[in-house]
């Protein structure tokens, strides 16, 4: 018998029953909730009178609506305030934890997930929320879900899922300096495409993955989503299990060995079939900006806007015209030409403490160009933040005119008040680069940390691995 | 749920790629606690000059009378024709909500997000997928006026011309969209199946078992 899978062994782990179709029951060990995407799933409990199957596997922390400004003034935003107010009340009569917005466990859910252990290897792990991929990056099976199946979830947990197909996504060699996760990720999109993943899970490995920090790796993870896959997987190791240890959810004593003696099993045995398997060479890819409206329309910061009138496909070209046009770009520009009116450096692809030190790296001791309007730096929960600030790095910031704030989604989709207005360029962290994404008539390049801050302090794109950071 | 059977409707053409759910129902509209009314708002950002808000009364905003469904040969249209993976990314549901409430039923397209795929099976919405090439005939044949008939019990797709399309949809999610059955009611009917296996699991895995 063929090898298994990572993703074979996580799902046979979690099968409860198989219809004749062959959907299945899966068992979900996490469930994660935040404002946006529960208020109608905690309706249709009440209107159905059922209750949570298990209280205790569900978390909960507001996160897209939340203010990064001073929190003791509240959220201004009457609509938005409901939507976080009623996820408390929610949560209070049902009986959920949740971390409260002047809690320091507070943060972006997919941060605060890990970071408090709350989602852990060899877990299924859902939430209303497409990202939810990123726990991947601890050999857990995590998977984005809508708000009907956020309700199916606490009422059974339990959902009716048909098991995806295996890719393997290998990266192999070393990457070079100034090429980060978010480089990896971003140039294996612009290679397969937006789609390239759709029907797959995901799993990533190869010598320049199994390098990366837990933080990189779910950097990688967090984007599977953005590849068309609902789930992105790294086998688990030292750095996995290292990363766990202490975490104020984790198992502790003899349940901790147990549960690491599990873990050490999750890995993609020697001779498993993946249905699919594509391969990258670290060392050529380079330090990555998207210049369109997907996040598949990604090139390296040294090359050129593309130019419609080079796409035989006539449905791609279309897309690539309406890109340039929706962006304010010429096919041709160079990429290091484009210039940034914000920055954003932030959200659960990039908002963790690796990420801000990455950032600080590059501008200690220098200042944000005049032509910048406004560099936020958003961390991704209260704990990175007060990290942040033990290490000095806020100092950095706001030193260089950076503006350093409280936890949150932020910039990333623009639901609170900090936002692009039409025709603004921004180099952002975050995920996506859709239309209206960060604000509407906004317009997001999609970089890394150390990329995004060294756009701050030129004013436009460069190559950080130019300058050798 | 509301079930789908069959349905004879007008086609809206949207011809365009990568349709993703930000365009489908923009972010400002997601602060809404209810799961009604998004209708008004669908593809906000292209369908009107100005800039959508939560609760804004839509029946004065200018029109976008460039935008496939503001044209008055597609009022009314129940079946939207679109192109490859359809409803990218973001998860919200509040995207076949309001597809459903401006009044789609079924969706034709080469492909879909997977996420949003499943979102539609449990609105009541049909997504059929296509092959790329009849897709393309289906725009090219798109005249005004011009419908179809969608039957989910033998999955065909009937042209005006009488020509029969086959697709196909996975029993399970057939069966329910065909009774309109909540999932959770079904699912509920494992419960012993999801307790033994939570025994089981309890001596393999304890440490996720210590809490209530
Ligand atoms: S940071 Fe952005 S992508 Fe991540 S959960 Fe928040 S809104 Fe979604």
């Amino acid at each position: 018998m063929a090898g298994k899978t990572l993703y074979d062994k996580l799902w046979d782990d979690h099968v409860v029953h198989t219809e004749d179709d062959g959907s299945c029951l899966i068992y979900i060990d996490r469930q994660l909730l935040h404002e946006v995407t529960s208020p109608q799933a905690f309706e249709g409990l009440r209107l159905s009178g059922r209750h949570p199957w298990r209280i205790a596997r569900n978390l909960a922390v507001a996160d897209h609506n939340i203010p990064t400004t001073d929190r003791a003034k509240g959220i201004a935003d009457p609509v938005s305030r409901l939507q976080v107010e009623t996820l408390e009340s929610n949560c209070k009569e049902f009986g959920i934890t949740e971390f409260h917005m002047s809690d320091i466990r507070q943060g972006i859910v997919h941060v605060v997930g890990p970071e408090q252990g709350a989602t852990l290897p060899g877990m299924t792990v859902v939430c209303g929320d497409s990202h939810t991929s990123t726990h991947g990056a601890s050999a857990a099976l995590a998977f984005g879900i809508g708000t009907s199946e956020v309700e199916h979830a606490l009422a059974t947990q339990c959902l009716v899922q048909k098991k995806a197909k295996n890719m393997l996504i290998k990266v192999n060699g070393k990457a070079g300096p100034g090429v980060t996760a978010k480089d990896i990720v971003l140039a294996v999109i612009g290679n397969i495409g937006t789609a390239g993943g759709t029907g797959y899970t995901i799993e990533f490995g190869g010598e320049a993955i199994r390098a990366l920090s837990m933080e990189g790796r779910m950097t990688i993870c967090n984007m599977a989503i953005e590849a068309g896959a609902r789930a992105g997987l790294i086998a688990c190791d030292d750095t996995t299990i290292d990363y766990y240890q202490g975490r104020p959810y984790a198992p502790k004593g003899d349940d901790w060995n147990m549960a690491v003696r599990y873990w050490q099993k999750l890995h993609s045995d020697s001779d498993a079939k993946f249905d699919k398997v594509i391969e990258f060479n670290a060392a050529e890819i380079k330090p990555q900006v998207s210049w369109g409206t997907s996040p598949e329309m990604v090139l390296p910061v040294d090359a050129s806007v593309p130019d419609p009138a080079q796409e035989a496909d006539p449905v791609k070209r279309q897309g690539i015209e309406r890109a340039l046009q929706y962006m304010g770009l010429q096919a041709g520009q160079k990429i290091t030409d484009i210039k940034l009116d914000k920055v954003f450096i932030g959200s659960c692809t990039n908002s963790r403490i690796e990420d801000l030190r990455a950032a600080a790296a590059v501008i200690k001791g220098r200042k944000k160009a005049e032509s910048v309007k406004q560099v936020l730096i958003v961390p991704g929960s209260g704990l990175i933040k007060q990290q942040a600030e033990a290490e000095g790095l806020d100092k950095i910031f706001t030193e260089a005119n950076f503006e350093w704030r409280e936890p949150g989604c932020s910039m990333c989709l623009a639901m609170n008040a900090d936002r692009l207005e039409a025709g603004e360029h921004c180099a952002s962290t975050s995920n996506r680069n859709f239309e209206g994404r960060q604000g509407y008539g906004g317009r997001t390049h999609l970089v890394s940390p150390a990329m995004a801050a060294a756009a701050a302090i030129a004013g436009h794109f460069v190559n950080v691995a130019e300058q050798g950071v | 749920m509301r079930a789908f059977t069959t349905l004879t409707a007008l086609v809206a053409p949207l011809d365009r790629a990568n349709i993703d759910t930000d365009a489908i129902i923009p972010k400002q509209f997601l602060k809404s606690i209810r799961r009604a009314g998004f209708g008004p708002y669908l593809f906000d950002e292209w369908r009107y000059l100005d800039h959508g808000e939560p609760d804004m009364d839509c029946t004065n905003r200018p029109l976008n009378q460039d935008f496939v469904l503001n044209k008055a040969q597609y009022k009314g249209a129940q079946i939207l024709l679109t192109r490859e993976n359809f409803g990218c990314g973001s998860s919200r549901e509040h995207a076949p909500w309001a597809l459903e409430d401006y009044g789609f039923r079924a969706i034709i397209a080469p492909s879909f997000a997977d996420i949003f795929f499943n979102n539609c099976f449990k609105n009541g919405i049909l997504p059929i997928v296509l092959p790329a090439e009849i897709v393309d005939r289906l725009f090219n044949e798109m005249a005004d006026g011009y419908r179809l008939t969608i039957d989910l019990q033998a999955q065909t797709i009937t042209t005006p011309s009488g020509q029969a399309i086959g697709f196909n949809v996975d029993e399970n999610r057939r069966y329910r969209l065909l009774n309109g059955l909540d999932d959770i009611a079904l699912s509920l009917q494992h419960a012993d199946k999801i307790k033994a296996y939570e025994a089981e699991r309890a001596k393999r895995a304890p440490w996720l078992f210590k809490d209530a």
